[in-house]
């Protein structure tokens, strides 16, 4: 299991996958796994999803712990949840930026609960041992179903209820795997019986919309073209999707140690604060890292 | 050209950091690919055998083969490794047919010559076989390293960070310089690589001149 | 081994073939962007290989070329192109991605074939009074095909591979169960999708292979495989060698 923990160092080659073939029979998601190291050694590997937005707080978060004299080292960028998930469980990331409604719904699929403190407090109790969430920052990323002003305009929209009275074909756009989430078109269903066709339209998702290839879009609710494209986004009165709020997922050995340190940053980060973030990323075409840079800077996080 | 010029540390080390992880499978896999070549040569049966599963491990697409490997071989999902091996088995799958085809090509006579001068079987190999076929692997390793490089990118869909990485960021961000300059510097490392690769060939085989003319 | 049994049975599990998206549907996507960018790439190839095989001129220029475009990556070109042109022309920006990553080896096929004619044969037909247009039709042509259509086998191949791409796009092809499985962590679907890229390679292979046997002439196909064994290793090489998906 050494082999994720330092991406430089694989050079064994072939070697390595014998050893690795050897010592480990099964998958690497086994919790007996995990090294005992990893609480004495003194760096502190942030993580982050292949999301830009994810990858501002990830490096916000380690700037902040560079600041307070933390070591830190970046694993950036590691796909989706599924991926990453059990490099988390087995310590060799320590500190993820996440969100409470999906990750919860990860851990536990059948859940109830759609309010953000209710949320907070259900994925408490579905981590497993070895993982706990830092304070919960009033900013929110979550799944939301938007349609262009001109369409709500039309079909008199407001809720996603309104949508199964409208006349026209449904067409859902989103990331791929949104075809077989909870909150998809069966869910859409199921909760509002509402009936969609679904077309992945992956990242350009918000064009599309724009473009009338779909006309219901699940855009997360931080992104700025929500506003600057003038969309709609649906009311959820039944709780379709789970409130989402960022939160820092942490290894419980190093969690008290970073706690001051991140919990600020949370209480900092504000709605309104995230998209302002996702603009300088997307309008701006600014690195992560100045933008990490000058949020802590502003907010005083820093120095 | 903004986005470009403040990001010039990022752009050269992502192409470091590409130029690292194409080396290491078109190595590793000319390595293993000339003894499976040398098989496919010299026994008719191996050939069948050997460039059939060569053949079909062509078809798979990358992306497949990344994320399918963690779990047959038991690695971590997040391990270089993963593009590392799937990409040396691309290598071997092309360079096994042309090491094969490359020592086919070496004039009966003069293997026959070698043989009749004393040469022993494992000296003939290296010494006369194996340079003599050495520019027609050489042009089969060019065009294995072009593809090795642009596949490096693939990595990223698993997390592998690599130029691919200013391809699934900037399509997101959608800045099209980040793609843009990502595919520039993409053709940049697999030029460089042809120009060692020739270089080398040139240092290894003087009394083949202009061996990559004369194979293209 | 459980994990090629879970693929095989996600393969045929009765809900891969209803719906708007069951196999045959994703099947006829992938064989659509495969046979379709071939068919383009090739229209555009061959004549220019042909040019360049007749003539002997603007060799160095085409293996320039294709040298470059052998090393642009396509997933990159891929979403260059849909940025550049719109996502109302994701279509037109994948078969752009793909005819580009055609077309080198089937121009290298084109002219190869051509290269590989022994000059005798050609100043034969000439001797016998042929004009340079008969020359090339019933001499040039017929006599390239077998390495020609070697370069079309492994376009194709490097297409049906790099075609799962598409789905990144949201184009749909085979490439979607991978793209849709890859966050959701299923690796059934995953594998159970490449082994059906893998088997669709092996067929349009096959289909190839039997092209190259129907519709040489009778006296190439006789003449074809001492031909192609002794032809200069180096040239086979390039040609067959095609780069990886």
């Amino acid at each position: 299991m050494h082999t994720a923990r330092n991406k430089g160092r694989f050079a064994f080659g072939a070697a390595a996958v014998g050893v690795a073939l050897a010592l480990s029979g099964c998958a690497s998601g086994d919790p007996l796994a995990t090294d005992d190291e990893t609480a004495a050694d003194e760096t502190i590997v942030i993580g982050s999803q292949a999301y830009f937005s994810n990858e501002i707080i990830a490096e916000i978060y380690a700037q902040a712990l560079e600041d307070a004299g933390f070591d830190v080292e970046r694993e950036f960028n590691i796909g989706q949840r599924d991926a990453y998930i059990p490099s988390i469980e087995n310590g060799d990331i320590d500190l993820f930026p996440e969100y409470t409604g999906n990750l919860l719904q990860f851990y536990d699929e059948d859940t109830e609960a759609t309010e953000t403190g209710e949320v907070y407090a259900q994925l408490q109790d579905v981590l497993p041992e070895g993982l706990v969430v830092l304070d919960q920052s009033p900013a929110t990323d979550q799944d939301s179903y938007n349609v262009t002003a001109e369409f709500a305009e039309e079909h008199e929209l407001e809720s996603l209820a309104d949508l199964s009275e409208v006349d026209v074909e449904l067409i859902l756009g989103g990331a791929p795997e949104l075809e077989e989430r909870p909150y998809g078109p069966d869910g859409l269903s199921e909760t509002y019986d509402v009936e969609v066709s679904f077309v992945p339209t992956g990242d350009t998702t918000v064009d599309d919309l724009l473009a009338g290839t779909v006309n219901i879009a699940n855009v997360y609710s931080a992104d700025p073209r929500i506003q600057t494209e003038d969309l709609v986004t649906l009311d959820d009165p039944e709780g379709l999707f789970l409130a989402s709020n960022v939160v820092p997922l942490a290894n419980a050995e190093i969690a008290d140690e970073i706690a001051e340190v991140i919990n600020a940053v949370s209480a900092a980060l504000t709605p309104e604060g995230l998209v302002a973030l996702n603009v300088e990323s997307t309008v701006d075409q600014r690195s992560a890292e100045d933008i990490a840079a000058d949020w802590l800077a502003e907010n005083g996080l820093v120095g | 050209m903004n986005w470009v010029l403040d990001n010039l540390d990022l752009i050269g080390r992502l192409s470091l950091e590409h130029l690292r992880l194409s080396i290491t499978p078109i190595l590793a896999g000319l390595l293993i690919a000339i003894p499976l070549g040398w098989l496919a040569h010299r026994y008719r049966l191996a050939r069948g055998a050997l460039l059939t599963s060569a053949g079909l491990l062509y078809t798979i697409p990358s992306l497949a083969l990344f994320v399918i490997i963690p779990p047959i071989l038991g690695i971590s999902y997040l391990s270089e490794l993963n593009v590392t091996i799937a990409l040396t088995l691309f290598v071997i799958a092309i360079m096994a047919r042309s090491v094969a085809d490359a020592l086919d090509s070496v004039d009966g006579n003069v293997r026959q010559s070698a043989v009749a001068v004393g040469y022993g079987a494992l000296r003939r190999f290296f010494t006369v076989d194996l340079p003599l076929a050495g520019p027609v692997i050489l042009s089969g390793l060019r065009v294995a390293a072009a593809s090795t490089v642009s596949l490096v990118t693939v990595g990223i869909l698993i997390g592998v960070e690599s130029l691919g990485y200013l391809f699934t960021n900037g399509y997101q961000r959608r800045i099209v310089e980040e793609i843009f300059s990502g595919v520039v510097m993409v053709m940049l490392v697999a030029l460089l690589i042809d120009l060692a690769l020739v270089a080398l060939g040139r240092l290894a085989m003087p009394w083949a001149r202009r061996p990559g003319r004369a194979a293209r | 081994m459980n994990l090629f049994l879970d693929a095989l049975a996600w393969i045929v599990a009765p809900e891969r073939f209803e719906g708007s998206s069951s196999l045959f549907v994703r099947l006829g996507e992938h064989l659509y962007f495969t046979a379709f960018s071939v068919l383009i790439a090739t229209v555009i190839a061959v004549p220019i290989g042909y040019l360049i095989g007749h003539t002997g001129r603007g060799r160095e220029l085409a293996v320039g070329l294709s040298g470059a475009a052998r090393a642009l990556p396509s997933f990159g070109l891929i979403l260059l192109l849909v940025l550049v042109m719109g996502v109302t022309n994701k279509p037109a920006a994948a078969f752009t991605a793909f005819v580009v990553l055609a077309i080198p080896s089937i121009l290298a096929g084109a002219y190869a074939g051509f290269e590989a004619i022994e000059r005798r044969t050609i100043n034969a037909a000439r001797a016998v009074g042929m004009t340079e247009w008969q020359i090339l039709w019933r001499v040039e042509v017929p006599l390239g095909l077998p390495l020609l259509i070697g370069g079309i086998r492994s376009a194709a191949l490097q297409v049906v591979a790099t075609a799962t791409l598409a789905a990144y796009i949201g184009l749909g092809g085979l490439g979607y169960y991978i793209f849709r499985g890859l966050p959701l962590g299923r690796y059934d679907e995953m594998l159970g999708a490449s082994i059906l890229v893998a088997v669709l390679a092996i067929v349009i292979d096959a289909a190839l292979a039997l092209c190259q046997r129907l519709f040489v002439p009778r006296g190439v196909a006789a003449g074809r495989t001492p031909s192609l064994r002794t032809a200069p290793a180096r040239r086979r090489a390039m040609v067959e060698t095609s780069t990886a998906p």
